[in-house]
């Protein structure tokens, strides 16, 4: 069950406006870690918006997730920039070593993600564990972020 | 000891945090400052020296420094051969030390724009010849003078929302000198009449969020905002949104779904109001435009592209970065001479200007020079400027496949072409990546090639077609396969 008294601070915060809806999404997500169907209906009755169009927008951008995730998200950039320095290879080895693909979680609970460009191509391949952005990333510097991250 | 070490997120990337606990460890006073852009020396330190700073990396804690010493830093070629007008202040301050940011000429702009008239200001902008960054080099006078004289309320809008490979130049402005982006704003705002603004982030640079929201703050306590009311907008993962209209779409709390134009922004942008919308780095030529004056920038350049344009190498490059130089920099001075060829060593077999949606161009066009014209003329385009470096073990049949494939990714949907297109593309590369009726796919990928180009509502569906095209044109061999079993 939602604590809508989480989902209400929040939208009170952006003073309800429909405008900041992608705020509001953003700031519930990281709250409670994904995006539950009682959150996006009591965000539609706070901001006044219909709950289809809740749903359009927490469904179109790449961000946002329905359903539970994971502990922490790995993303994988698969740029060209990264290509160019072997990004593929990688994600193959980190998807193989974590077991799990990316758009999947791993048992140990790193939801591994395809991103596509993390603003650091000039130190390709990059990675990203949480908020902690990699360069030069290889199998093993992700391994021990991954570690600091607790997982 | 003081040392400084950059807290870019590219330096951070490669270890700069641990590095600067390792000194502060052992007694050093530590500054934090923006970084360089000599991406390939970081983690990169400095100590104050006669000679200017010295430097030293790449660092790894527990070196000897002496062994990583780099002399004096501005003599550096890579930096002494740049002329940086955006990018003066990088590696130099502390950035959200606004004490460090007037220190360095910073504010000097928005002081004189105050004594200036709306109308002065556009002026400035309209003699100096700045063309939009964003991509499209829309002369920014027009713009300024279209939102200038409609009616309130207006707003200024800084597309953030830096999506290409290979570009890294608005997070290194965002993270490492937000004062400038937020003074040419302010400027912005002033000659335009806006009141309201919004920096619009993408959320894969959570540390230039952060800091722009900083930043702000400091400027507004300490009076410099004159009521113009700025913020910080989040993205959320939706690569169209770097495309105006579907930015504005976000903004407004939607779906990133583009708008036909007309009308264009300035006339009818954010909630139906006149709204100037620039790229970071348009932004953030401003304030040197205003200081120093329209004829000073139009010396800089070639033909119709004035100034200077921050060039990001990226890839498979000895030395990524970034280069700051005047229009006409030929692309062998930036990859050759700045880059210092391929990082892994290997013959350079492509280069792909300005993102996801830019032309490949070949090792033998490497004497273009980098203009908007020239590239155009060259069926390419600057696009943000960012440069991709290829070895030769790079398959261009599996690039063109890539490109369609994202294409179908980041989508908006609303027009046909771009959502079908890409995806009846992608089937196509594939089918001739297992060699199957090759020359019949080939003509059938320029086809869906033209309905694409001429048929979709904005860039993505329209621009998809050259990284798929040019890499037909220029890398035949990579296309012509042979049938493989139909299990593959």
């Amino acid at each position: 069950m939602v604590d809508s008294a989480t989902v209400d601070d929040i939208c009170a915060r952006h003073g309800d406006a429909p405008d900041a809806l992608i705020e509001v999404l953003h700031d519930v997500q990281e709250a409670l870690g994904f995006l539950p169907e009682e959150a996006l209906a009591r965000i539609a009755h706070r901001l006044n918006l219909s709950r289809a169009e809740v749903h359009g927008v927490a469904s179109f951008y790449h961000d946002f997730r329905l359903r539970p995730g994971g502990r922490v998200t790995l993303r994988l950039c698969r740029a060209e920039a990264c290509q160019a320095m072997g990004a593929e290879a990688l994600i193959e080895a980190v998807s193989r070593r974590l077991g799990a693909a990316p758009g999947t979680v791993s048992a140990a609970g790193v939801a591994v993600e395809h991103v596509y460009c993390l603003g650091n191509c000039a130190l390709a391949p990059a990675a990203m564990v949480g908020d902690r952005l990699i360069g030069r990333a290889t199998p093993e510097a992700i391994a021990a972020r991954l570690a600091d991250a607790g997982v | 000891m003081r040392f400084y070490v950059p807290c870019d997120s590219a330096a951070v990337s490669v270890g700069a945090d641990d590095v600067a606990a390792w000194l502060a460890a052992q007694g050093h006073e530590v500054v934090r400052t923006s970084s360089r852009g000599m991406f390939w020396l970081e983690p990169l330190v400095e100590i104050d020296s006669s000679e200017g700073r010295l430097g030293f990396g790449p660092v790894t804690p527990g070196d000897r420094l002496e062994d990583r010493a780099l002399g004096p830093v501005a003599e550096i070629p890579f930096l002494k051969n740049q002329e940086r007008l955006i990018f003066a202040r990088a590696g130099l301050t502390r950035p959200l030390s606004l004490e460090d940011y007037e220190a360095h000429g910073g504010l000097a702009a928005l002081r004189a724009a105050r004594a200036m008239t709306p109308d002065e200001i556009c002026r400035q902008i309209e003699e100096s010849g700045l063309r939009g960054r964003g991509g499209a080099g829309f002369p920014a006078g027009i713009k300024w003078r279209t939102v200038l004289e409609r009616p309130g309320p207006k707003f200024v809008v800084c597309n953030a929302d830096e999506g290409d490979s290979g570009s890294f130049a608005d997070r290194m402005v965002m993270e490492g000198d937000p004062f400038l982006l937020i003074e040419g704003m302010a400027i912005a705002a002033r000659a335009t009449g806006a009141e309201r603004g919004f920096v619009y982030i993408r959320s894969e640079y959570p540390a230039a969020i952060a800091r722009m929201r900083a930043a702000i703050a400091t400027m507004r306590d300490a009076g410099w905002l004159d009521g113009f009311e700025l913020s910080v907008r989040r993205g959320a993962g939706a690569y169209i949104c770097g495309e105006e209209t579907a930015m504005l779409e976000s903004l407004e709390g939607r779906r990133g779904t583009v708008r036909a134009k007309p009308p264009i922004p300035a006339v009818s942008g954010l909630f139906g109001r006149p709204t100037l919308i620039h790229n970071v780095l348009t932004l953030a030529a401003v304030p040197w435009i205003v200081t120093n004056g329209a004829a000073a920038y139009r010396a800089l350049g070639r033909g119709r592209s004035t100034g200077t344009q921050p060039f990001q190498l990226a890839g498979n490059i000895a030395r990524g970065g970034l280069v700051e130089k005047a229009f006409g920099v030929t692309l062998r001075e930036l990859v050759e001479d700045f880059g210092g060829g391929t990082a892994t060593g290997r013959p350079l077999r492509a280069v792909q200007i300005g993102g996801p949606l830019g032309a490949y161009v070949s090792a033998a066009m490497l004497d273009l020079p980098m203009d908007y014209e020239a590239l155009a003329e060259a069926g390419a385009m600057l696009g943000h400027g960012g440069i991709v470096v290829f070895d030769d073990s790079v398959d261009m049949a599996r690039m063109a496949r890539f490109a369609f494939e994202f294409c179908e990714i980041e989508s908006c949907g609303k027009c046909t072409p771009c959502r079908i297109g890409a995806v009846r593309g992608r089937e196509t590369v594939e089918r001739i990546l297992r060699g199957q009726d090759v020359a019949r796919n080939i003509a059938l990928i320029e086809d869906l090639a033209e309905v694409m180009r001429d048929g979709s509502l904005c860039a993505m569906g329209g621009l998809t077609p050259m990284p798929v095209l040019s890499a037909i044109r220029l890398f035949p061999e990579d296309f012509d396969r042979a049938p493989r079993a139909a299990a593959e």
